[in-house]
């Protein structure tokens, strides 16, 4: 790893001594989670807890006729069986649009399904037992008499007259259109010397939370007040949710997260069995735990990335890209996801199109459709795979059409590095990139030439291997252009609160969540620096409404930029306090004192004055002492939010090595980097390890993961035999690099690295895998990448 | 993802185990490792009435070599399997085969008696009976037999054993020590089920197969003893004969469909597989590059 | 029969006696009865690893065997290895090189590690990616975890512990 400041000429709160910012250390409380002593929702047991089970559809798209009960409520154990009519008494439908989204509509959609069901996987009945075993014991005993209904599946056909209407209230199967247009893309075409034109197909997958979705609902009669422990990326989401689909306050609902196993985007979204789980402990009046299992979590976590993409790329024969086109389609389930809706996905893809490129002409349609299969919604990196496949591989075939290197193509188009700030086609406005440090950068890293001769030598003696590069931008640090601004309650600011204890420890509660990423380990960080207080005296709280300021918590890369922001302005408030009162207490003036290692000190000489420990003990037991008008203020807290850039967009570029065995289709990784830029980085450690889980992500879809759906809608493979994970045996060693161009919004400068591993590990392998087939003379724009449609490609079968 | 309820009889001894299914038949399952029982049952695609753990019959447990023969214990584990001097020496096939079964944790609770009763067409273990000429010793109400591997299997997840049957364990020759052997499949990952796999056992002599055995599994409903072998003994091997011998495991070959591959694929990685088999074997990698791939 | 069977064996090193219905499996009497919460479940058939436990010193998924097999067998969790310091300097591994994120497939993970460490006391990284390759881990992307296992290997070599 090598970071170098690209403007290193001032000195700011980051840079004092023993500043922890930048250093790899390691992160608080992972004891906890090493001796098998987390608080997961999936360990908690509460006085009088009952588990509930839903009983799910089996059809795709049926008419509920009659549930029968009677039987399943004799069973042993069981509570109570609550049906989607009974349960809408206790919680109101909801209905997925933002207002930005021009034209998107969708249905009301219940917590538990009224009257027909839309995919296979929605739950029609809520068994309620003293254990799963007897809830599930019992769902066996519902009966449900369905109708089955014709199911409209296939995205192809969604929109075709003949294609049943999901919802006859909508009037047809299109959720969302987006059309886009920049430049002149038609002449763009005419005059250039190749137009190459390709279909890009992606797998529908999901996240996979190694812990499935988790909730333990609790409702206190006697306080008129719901606790929901949750395993969530944004607590007050959820709490302001829960509140208003019960009739309830935000005050009357506390949301408390612990620990998490694993995120991904999966968690930031409402389901419609959590809100049943909420409404079931109100209307039962006793805490009711949801632990989906795994078939349900395959059958009802959201799904993502199925869209099939057509893409057009103009060339010169000098290797200037003249124009970009695509006509981008996906289907999104029944429903559009609520709060933060199932369009962001395609709108994302047309934002995102071209991005690295300085090209001006820019055609997009994106169209978001309905069909029988289970909601797809926002998962790590979203829209971003999709938007980088295309380009990147439209990149390299253009390449190909003209007979240049894949490197120097994109040599002659990223936007220069000294060209921001700029704008999009689409209308993203970049405030600081690195196309060009970054792609040097890595040429240097995997040592491009020698990779090249080695595939020349090796491809004499029928060994097929493929280099694939591809760049890309990541959208990071999110402002209100998200979801605030389409009416969605979902902050996109972020607060930090911190309090010197009475022994001279710092208490730091923060908005942002914690899932692994290091939220907590990066705040402590910025607070230990920025006060001058070692990190092992600061204890940060995270993930309960009741106590952190409010905030959007933690998604699309915003720990980091925003919390992180939030934290470093808060600590130098605190730190302003502790002077004041120190050089009241030392009869000298704050501009002469600093701390340092917990001490207070004198800034010239670094000579102490008075220990943390000491000014906590006055303050607290002693203000008497204090000299009169002196009023401490030893808590401080501040909100953060960008506001001249929508996003933070960071960039970067990713290298696959790969091996193709042209006899079998199977594809060998060997080698992976990646040289990223995502500003400020506070611990380099747990940067590059948010990218190499990134990357592993995408390599998940690159070569395995697929929701494999039947014609009528029927997941076949929700199992984990079946849905194919990355694991440790197929993965090959990553290498990282950073270039850093921190961003002017904030102090701090950091932006966000969540999503550059999965953005582009897809694209880069796609194009490795090409590049390795290119004696063969054939193309490959389909994920997952199995033997089945390599084989398929050599025309082998 | 609980499994149904159901009672349970901790087995005394076979006698006691076969008494115990003769007495519950069908509504009973034989709990041996568990490691394809027990997910069944939690994802609840089988309720047994009945779970009959022979878990703790020492006698149906090791390896022993009687003559020229090699008796496995129904619950000999995979794990036992790949640690034993004896599975190296007399039956090396084996070895290499489970190496390439599941994972560690589930190698030290699965069984061989496990495996074979369970017969999953795509497992490695029944493809390895055939090849090696095993037989499958059952006890059942009638007194003990001896099935042919070549007989036991019937189709996916079936076999000649009847509810009341208890497999006890299987006998292999001991491997010639001329003999040679060649383990290979094809899994999207390790430790997956093979989208076609090869267990193939030979018997060299000079440049020709004196004998050759070619255990195919994941290519159909039940492991096959691939008949193409013929074409390939006691002549000598040259890229027009394996190409033959390729068309004619193509033709006896049936496979089924599933999400990893379609039976086209299956039937050309099953050729491949013989051109690797046969590369390996003779130690020919002529007959491998610009093979019949 | 479908009545709770009385079953006694060691967990951690503490002599347990229950009675559990024949199909609470191991993972669940570990988990529900005993609070023993490190035990993860990830799947519940026997793919993910995150149960991973150890029955009479071999690695075991908790969630492929019944309580009742577990009779008269000694089980050593997570929770037990810890305080047992047998792991210390595999999980200081792990810490030092964040080789965990969520934290939720580790204790298997660990479990598999050790594993792999007491069969082999100088792996090659192929070889750690192949005894792990039963364990899924969403976050890491794996590699920090190898170095972490390939660390203590080196460690214990050089302190021939």
């Amino acid at each position: 790893m090598s970071s170098i400041r690209t403007n290193p000429e001032r000195l700011s709160v980051l840079d004092r001594p023993n500043s922890y910012i930048g250093k790899t250390v390691p992160r608080p409380n992972l004891d906890r989670l090493l001796q098998g002593r987390g608080s997961y929702v999936s360990d908690l047991e509460l006085p009088r807890m009952a588990h509930v089970v839903f009983l799910r559809s089996p059809h795709a798209h049926a008419k509920i006729v009659n549930i029968d009960v009677a039987p399943a409520k004799q069973m042993s154990g069981v509570i109570a069986v609550v049906t989607g009519e009974e349960l809408a008494a206790v919680i109101t439908p909801w209905v997925g649009v933002l207002s930005h989204l021009k034209g998107l509509k969708s249905a009301p959609q219940s917590a538990i399904a009224v009257g027909r069901v839309c995919w296979q996987g929605e739950a029609v009945a809520a068994i309620v037992a003293t254990s799963r075993a007897a809830a599930e014991d019992a769902a066996e005993h519902v009966a449900v008499q369905y109708e089955e209904l014709e199911a409209a599946t296939d995205m192809r056909t969604a929109l075709d007259p003949a294609t049943p209407i999901i919802h006859a209230s909508l009037g047809d199967n299109l959720a969302f259109e987006r059309i886009h247009e920049a430049g002149a893309v038609d002449q763009a075409f005419a005059e250039s010397d190749a137009v190459v034109e390709a279909d890009f197909v992606f797998g529908r997958h999901t996240g996979v939370t190694l812990e499935p979705r988790s909730v333990v609902a609790s409702w206190n009669a006697a306080e008129a007040r719901l606790t929901i422990h949750q395993g969530t990326q944004a607590p007050h989401m959820v709490q302001n949710i829960a509140a208003l689909h019960l009739g309830l306050r935000d005050s009357q609902v506390r949301v408390v997260c612990k620990d998490v196993g694993g995120s991904f985007g999966i968690k930031v979204h409402i389901y419609a069995d959590e809100m049943a789980t909420y409404a079931l402990a109100k209307m039962l009046r006793r805490p009711v735990k949801f632990v989906a299992d795994r078939v349900e979590s395959f059958n009802t976590d959201i799904h993502a990335r199925d869209h099939r993409c057509k893409g057009k790329i103009g060339i010169k024969r000098d290797g200037t890209i003249t124009a970009f086109e695509i006509d981008d389609l996906t289907g999104i389930g029944p429903y559009s996801m609520y709060p933060r809706t199932s369009a962001i996905e395609a709108n994302q893809v047309v934002n995102l199109v071209g991005g690295p490129y300085s090209n001006k002409n820019y055609r997009a349609r994106a169209r978001v459709v309905f069909q029988n299969k289970n909601v797809m919604c926002q998962y790590r990196a979203v829209g971003h795979p999709i938007a980088c496949s295309v380009t990147e591989g439209l990149v390299d075939l253009a390449a190909l059409e003209i007979g240049m290197d894949p490197v120097e193509i994109r040599r002659r188009n990223l936007i220069a590095d000294d060209a921001y700030p700029c704008t999009s086609p689409s209308g993203l406005r970049f405030e600081q990139l690195s196309h060009h440090a970054s792609l040097t950068k890595i040429v240097e890293m995997m040592d491009y030439q020698a990779l090249r001769s080695e595939q020349a030598r090796l491809r004499k003696d029928g060994i097929f291997r493929g280099i694939g590069i591809a760049s890309f931008i990541e959208v990071t640090n999110p402002s209100a252009a998200f979801y605030g601004v389409g009416g969605a309650r979902i902050s996109s600011q972020d607060g930090v609160a911190v309090r010197l204890d009475a022994q001279g420890s710092v208490i730091c509660l923060t908005s942002i969540t914690e899932q692994g990423q290091g939220s907590e380990s990066l705040t402590a960080q910025i607070v230990g620096s920025v006060l001058g207080v070692s990190m092992d005296r600061v204890r940060v709280v995270l993930g309960d409404t009741d106590m952190t300021p409010y905030g959007g918590g933690t998604w699309a890369s915003r720990g980091a930029g925003i919390g992180g922001e939030a934290a470093l302005q808060a600590t130098k408030v605190l730190r302003q306090n502790i002077l004041d009162v120190a050089a009241a207490i030392l009869q000298a003036s704050p501009a002469e004192l600093d701390i340092v290692n917990n001490v207070v000190v004198s800034a010239s000489d670094g000579t102490p004055r008075i220990d943390l420990n000491e000014l906590a003990r006055i303050v607290y037991f002693r203000p008497d002492t204090l000299p009169p008008g002196i009023q401490p203020e030893l808590m401080a807290t501040r909100h953060f939010v960008p506001r001249e850039y929508p996003f933070a967009f960071t960039n970067g570029v990713q290298a696959a090595w790969v091996e193709v065995d042209t006899d079998t289709g199977f594809v060998k990784l060997l080698r992976h980097w990646v040289v990223e830029d995502c500003g400020t980085i506070i611990n380099p450690q747990l940067v590059d390890e948010q990218i190499r889980g990134g990357v592993v992500q995408g390599l998940g879809a690159a070569l395995f993961e697929k929701c494999i759906y039947d014609d009528r809608g029927q997941l076949t493979n929700a199992n984990m035999a079946d849905y194919l994970v990355p694991m440790s045996g197929e993965m090959p060693d990553i290498d990282v690099g950073h270039v850093v161009s921190p961003t002017r919004e904030s102090e701090l400068g950091a932006k966000g690295a969540g999503e550059a591993g999965t953005a582009g590990a897809a694209a880069a392998v796609t194009n490795a895998v090409n590049d390795a087939l290119t004696p063969f003379e054939t193309i490959i724009t389909e994920i997952p990448l199995t033997p089945q449609v390599i084989l398929t490609a050599l025309k082998k079968i | 993802m609980k499994a149904s309820a159901f009672a349970y009889a901790r087995a005394t001894s076979v006698a006691n185990a076969l008494e115990l299914l003769a007495v519950h038949g069908e509504k009973a399952r034989v709990l041996s490792g568990g490691q394809s029982l027990i997910p069944a049952m939690n994802l609840r695609l089988v309720a047994p009435e009945v779970i009959v753990d022979i878990g703790g019959l020492a006698e149906l447990r090791g390896i022993v070599i009687e003559g020229e023969t090699l008796v496995i214990g129904a619950l000999t584990r995979h794990a036992d399997l790949l640690k034993s001097s004896d599975i190296v020496k007399c039956a090396p096939l084996l070895a290499a085969a489970v190496a390439h079964i599941a994972h560690p944790a589930i190698r030290n609770r699965g069984t061989i008696g496990g495996s074979l009763a369970q017969a999953d067409p795509a497992s490695e273990l029944p493809a390895c009976m055939l090849t090696l000429g095993a037989s499958i010793v059952v006890r059942g109400p009638g007194g003990e037999r001896r099935i042919a591997a070549e007989e036991f299997f019937r189709g996916i997840y079936e076999t000649q054993l009847a509810p009341q049957d208890l497999l006890v364990a299987v006998e292999l020759p001991v491997a010639d020590s001329g003999s040679a052997h060649f383990f290979q499949e094809f899994a999207r990952r390790h430790g997956d089920y093979a989208i076609t796999g090869l267990a193939a056992q030979a018997v060299l002599e000079g440049d020709r197969f004196a004998a050759l055995r070619l255990g195919y599994f994941a290519v159909g409903d039940r492991p096959v003893l691939a008949e193409a072998a013929g074409k390939l003994t006691g002549v000598t091997v040259t890229p027009a004969l394996l190409a033959e011998a390729s068309d004619a495991l193509s033709d006896e070959l049936d496979p089924h469909e599933d999400q990893q591959a379609t039976p086209a694929m299956r039937r050309h990685l099953a050729r491949i597989l013989l051109t690797r088999c046969m590369a390996s074997l003779l130690k020919r990698p002529d007959l491998q590059i610009g093979g019949v791939a | 029969m479908t009545a709770p069977v009385a079953i006694s064996l060691s967990v951690n090193g503490e002599r347990v006696e229950a009675h559990v219905l024949p199909r609470l499996n191991l993972a669940d009497f570990l988990r529900e009865h005993l609070k023993l919460t490190g035990t993860h479940l990830g799947c519940e058939h026997g793919v993910c690893g995150a149960c991973t436990v150890r029955v009479g010193g071999e690695i075991v998924r908790s969630c492929l065997m019944l309580a009742v097999q577990a009779n008269d067998t000694v089980v050593e969790t997570i929770e037990g290895l810890s305080d047992s310091g047998e792991i210390a300097d595999l999980q200081a591994a792990f810490r030092d090189r964040n080789a965990l994120q969520c934290g939720f497939c580790t204790p298997g993970m660990l479990m598999a590690a050790q594993d792999l460490l007491r069969e082999k006391r100088m792996p090659a990284r192929d070889e750690i990616r192949e005894h792990l390759s039963g364990n899924y881990c969403r976050c890491t992307g794996y590699q920090a975890i190898i170095d972490a296992v390939e660390t203590t290997a080196q460690m214990r070599m050089e302190l021939k512990v």
